[in-house]
């Protein structure tokens, strides 16, 4: 069964903020699928960089968890071919950005005992726990 | 003296019971004595309420008239038409708006309102006593038309133009008239056989006696300005003699047999072929031949007469000349339509470099000829896609809009493909079908019924097999989500409209504008959809923008009724406000020649310039460009603008504040107008003086009026889109910044002038901005009265 999405305040606020970060009024897509066709690793995401566009417009959060943000290359294909001149790769650029800000730890610093701790560099433990964000 | 009457409106109340009528009636008797005949009515536009003026224009011997009542956009007309049957010349009477202006936008504060109507008024008078008769010129008017473009539109409005008995001049470009829709198929949605439709209207306008028609023309000049122009045509030679009892082309075909030469035929879009002497097509009108001279040997090199050999009839003449035919006309109809966009801009489509992508014009041709035996011209594989939108919606080749036409005529090609060959294989990529016209959707649930696939989704990517010649398509299909990769062996590309490249010289010699689109610009999207800016030109068909059949007769024979309406006039009154030399004062700098865009301005034979009153449209934008003000503008001379500044500042209160503002007369005013209809308060501080354009403001007034007490100005203009005269913004943007340098000068602070471009419907932007200039000036210092004295030479 297809999840029920509400359209609330949360939405629009997600919204805002991706067309704020990322400059591209996000409402003016006419999903007419322009980018998803040429986009030269469309084969390897698990949605299209259409549906990115749709879901961010509509306020659907679970845009965050899919894996397609990351597969952008920012080749800029989509870009210039855009017939609303829209730059999705700029869009794919602002979820990135807040998924890292969410700054969420894939690894938990109790795992690591006392003696490993010492022996690692400090800049390497850092980023080992930002490394696998999103 | 000039004697003056003065009408006070009571306006059945709506004036007199905010207004106190007795204390403006005291206050200009004390200032002006008896000098003034000053009475009060009840409605002074009623038959009794004219009667007054008409009564004391006989019997007071009155030179002069002020009116104090309600916009003159109401009622001008009623007073100017009381002032000729009195006996006065009506341009010297002046509306005084004591109701839209004053009574109504300060209904809750009478005392305010009293004051205000006050200063009003006594701008009125000051300019009613500057006021000098005008007199509107005649012109008159013949019965001349000239069409151009043969296509649907301008055959319809030769027609109806030539039914009603006016004498048309029909000048095509190519050898044929029929235009694009000669060249279609059929029509949607009736699938009704174009060219059926279109040849007997062809053959009646070849032989209406009221018909000039002129083809293979061109247009190489028109002169003139409003309702009289002179065109210059010239008529390419064909090459071959016609109508001549000897020497006549009996169209026998000889020719076309033996002329060596295999080119492509651009009626049929390159589908079939034809020789260097040619007709274009079956039901060209007129059906004669022509020798293409950019392909014939003769004119190449001189290697090939075989035509002329064989010509029983010595129809064939290679040094026949150009013919340059002269037309004078009174009024012009632009029918040059549209060319479809050239899809080799956006190479990505492989248009003109794979083979078996085609344009939907020479889809047209294919499917004409797809059921010819024993073989149709050009086969086509059984998988066939269609492509919406190249070129149009498209911002990545500057067409934002939608073409209006394409999806429909995709859906016709298609169904009328599928009825012919139901084997075909056929899907259409689009973004949005729009279907809008009477009985289209209809027609796009039968294309569905058939089987005709339709896929939401616009290719990206087109690869041609190097062997097979297929296209590979790429595209997302944005319902399932799925991206397609699939073989087509024929893709059809539904080229949007763009404005026909033949159109720009029209545009140059007539000075027509262009609409952001391209096309070009009606003179009012709503109620002048036919019109343009150029009194005199009108437009029909695809010039204006993308059509249908349908909707471009109902244009054309639009234009027809409106160019009946101007003729029909006989003559024709220049409206007599227009700019004027005083020919003491010019020193013939030339500097004026550039602020007239319409090139209203000529230097005379003294070496001074001098309006051309058929081409001045009144906007007053090159006075202030004149060093000496030798120009001005009639009905807004300077010195009764000097004058009106001065009498409606002069009841100012040293504590008092007052924004002016010069509020052009079509928009600006008229939204002041629509304030007070409303009953919408703004700032009482307001002192709002009518203007013909925001382009009539010099420096010079606004420095006089900020000596004489004014805090701050507001200039008010149309909006760029939808200005009669597009240029006027500019020059007072000028203007400002001059007077804003002086102000600096002078040591005066603060932003105190404000431009804005007011649309009709900006109500609150106006009281905003009102609120806005007040609110600042309450953080500025005044003007003191040693920086006043700065500010202008004149007392």
């Amino acid at each position: 069964m297809p999840k029920k999405l509400k359209f609330d305040y949360k939405g629009s606020e997600f919204l805002d903020k991706i067309v704020k970060l990322s400059g591209e009024i996000i409402t003016l897509c006419d999903q007419c699928g322009t980018c998803s066709a040429g986009c030269p690793f469309v084969e390897e995401m698990d949605i299209t960089p259409s549906q990115i566009m749709r879901k961010v417009l509509i306020g659907d959060m679970e845009v965050m968890d899919s894996q397609t943000m990351w597969i952008c290359a920012s080749c800029f294909t989509c870009t210039v071919r855009c017939p609303r001149k829209l730059d999705v790769s700029k869009v794919s650029e602002a979820l990135r950005q807040v998924k890292l800000r969410q700054a969420v730890d894939k690894m938990d610093i109790s795992d690591i005992s006392a003696e490993e701790a010492k022996r690692l560099p400090v800049i390497g433990l850092v980023s080992s726990f930002r490394k696998l964000t999103g | 003296m000039e004697k003056i009457g003065v009408y006070l409106c009571q306006c059945g109340g709506n004036i007199s019971n905010t207004i106190d009528l007795q204390k403006i009636t005291d206050h200009l008797k004390k200032n002006n004595g008896d000098e003034l005949i000053i009475k009060e009515f009840s409605h002074m536009c009623s038959g009794a309420g004219q009667k007054l003026i008409t009564d004391d224009i006989k019997d007071q011997k009155l030179d002069r008239v002020v009116i104090a009542s309600c916009s003159p956009h109401f009622h001008e007309k009623t007073f100017k038409a009381a002032m000729t049957k009195g006996g006065l010349n009506p341009y010297v009477m002046e509306i005084a708006n004591f109701r839209e202006h004053c009574s109504w936008a300060h209904k809750s504060q009478p005392e305010i309102a009293t004051e205000k109507a006050k200063d009003i008024l006594d701008a009125s008078i000051a300019k009613a006593r500057m006021d000098f008769p005008l007199e509107e010129k005649i012109m008159p008017l013949g019965d001349k038309v000239l069409v151009i473009g043969g296509g649907v539109a301008g055959i319809q409005v030769s027609l109806d133009l030539a039914d009603a008995g006016q004498k048309v001049t029909l000048v095509e470009k190519l050898p044929t008239i029929g235009g694009k829709m000669a060249v279609l198929t059929k029509t949607f949605p009736t699938e009704d056989c174009s060219a059926c439709i279109i040849s007997p209207k062809m053959a009646e306008a070849q032989a209406h006696k009221n018909i000039n028609l002129i083809t293979n023309a061109e247009i190489e000049n028109i002169q003139g300005h409003r309702l009289h122009f002179e065109a210059k045509i010239r008529n390419k030679a064909r090459y071959i003699i016609e109508n001549l009892d000897m020497d006549q082309c009996l169209i026998c075909t000889k020719c076309v047999q033996e002329c060596p030469v295999t080119t492509n035929n651009y009626w049929e879009q390159g589908v079939i072929d034809r020789k260097a002497i040619y007709i274009p097509a079956v039901l060209a009108i007129p059906f004669k031949y022509i020798i293409d001279p950019d392909t014939c040997l003769h004119f190449k090199d001189g290697s090939c007469n075989i035509c002329e050999e064989v010509c029983p009839q010595n129809a064939i003449v290679f040094d026949q000349k150009d013919e340059v035919v002269d037309v004078a006309v009174d009024t012009i109809v632009v029918a040059t339509g549209f060319d479809i966009f050239d899809a080799t801009e956006k190479p990505v489509f492989g248009y003109g470099k794979f083979k078996n992508v085609v344009t939907a014009l020479e889809m047209e041709r294919i499917v004409d000829h797809i059921s010819e035996k024993p073989a149709p011209p050009r086969k086509i594989g059984n998988r066939i896609a269609f492509v919406q939108c190249v070129g149009s919606r498209d911002e990545q080749v500057g067409r934002e809009y939608c073409s209006r036409v394409c999806c429909m005529y995709s859906i016709k090609l298609a169904s009328l493909l599928k009825q012919a060959k139901p084997e075909k294989d056929i899907y259409i990529f689009y973004t949005d079908i729009r279907a809008f016209g009477k009985g289209y959707e209809e027609y796009y649930k039968r294309a569905q019924k058939m089987g005709i696939k339709f896929i939401r989704g616009k290719p990206s990517h087109f690869e041609e097999n190097q062997f097979s010649k297929k296209v590979t398509l790429t595209v997302e299909d944005t319902l399932s989500r799925k991206i397609i990769e699939t073989d087509f062996d024929l893709v059809v590309l539904a080229n949007g409209l763009g404005l026909s490249k033949s159109t720009d010289n029209i545009i140059d010699f007539l000075k027509l504008a262009k609409s952001d689109d391209g096309f070009l610009k009606e003179a009012h999207p709503k109620y002048k959809p036919v019109d343009t800016l150029v009194e005199g030109v009108f437009i029909a068909g695809a010039v204006q923008g993308p059509k249908d059949i349908p909707d471009t007769v109902t244009q054309a024979s639009a234009a027809a009724a409106r160019v009946l309406a101007t003729l029909a006039q006989k003559e024709f009154k220049l409206d007599p406000i227009l700019a004027f030399v005083n020919q003491e004062k010019c020193d013939g700098c030339r500097l004026c020649l550039d602020n007239c865009p319409k090139e209203a301005i000529i230097m005379n034979k003294n070496g001074k310039a001098e309006v051309n009153e058929a081409l001045c449209l009144g906007c007053g934008s090159c006075i202030a460009s004149c060093p000496t003000e030798a120009l001005d503008l009639y009905s807004y001379t300077t010195a009764q603008l000097y004058n009106q500044i001065d009498a409606i500042l002069n009841n100012k209160q040293e504590n008092e504040t007052r924004i002016l503002i010069f509020a052009d007369d079509s928009c600006t005013y008229r939204l002041a107008d629509a304030l007070g209809v409303r009953k919408m308060k703004y700032n009482t501080d307001t002192r709002i003086i009518r203007f013909p354009s925001s382009g009539r403001i010099t420096p010079n007034l606004m420095l006089y009026a900020f000596k004489k007490g004014a805090d701050a100005i507001m200039i008010g203009d149309c909006h760029k889109k939808s200005l009669r005269v597009p240029w006027t913004s500019q020059v007072a943007l000028q203007s400002i910044k001059k007077t804003n340098e002086k102000l600096v000068e002078a040591g005066v602070e603060g932003d105190r002038i404000i431009f804005h471009e007011f649309g009709a419907g900006d109500l609150n932007i106006f009281i905003n901005k009102v609120d806005e200039i007040s609110e600042s000036l309450k953080t500025m210092d005044k003007i003191t009265s040693e920086t006043k004295e700065k500010l202008c030479q004149r007392n």
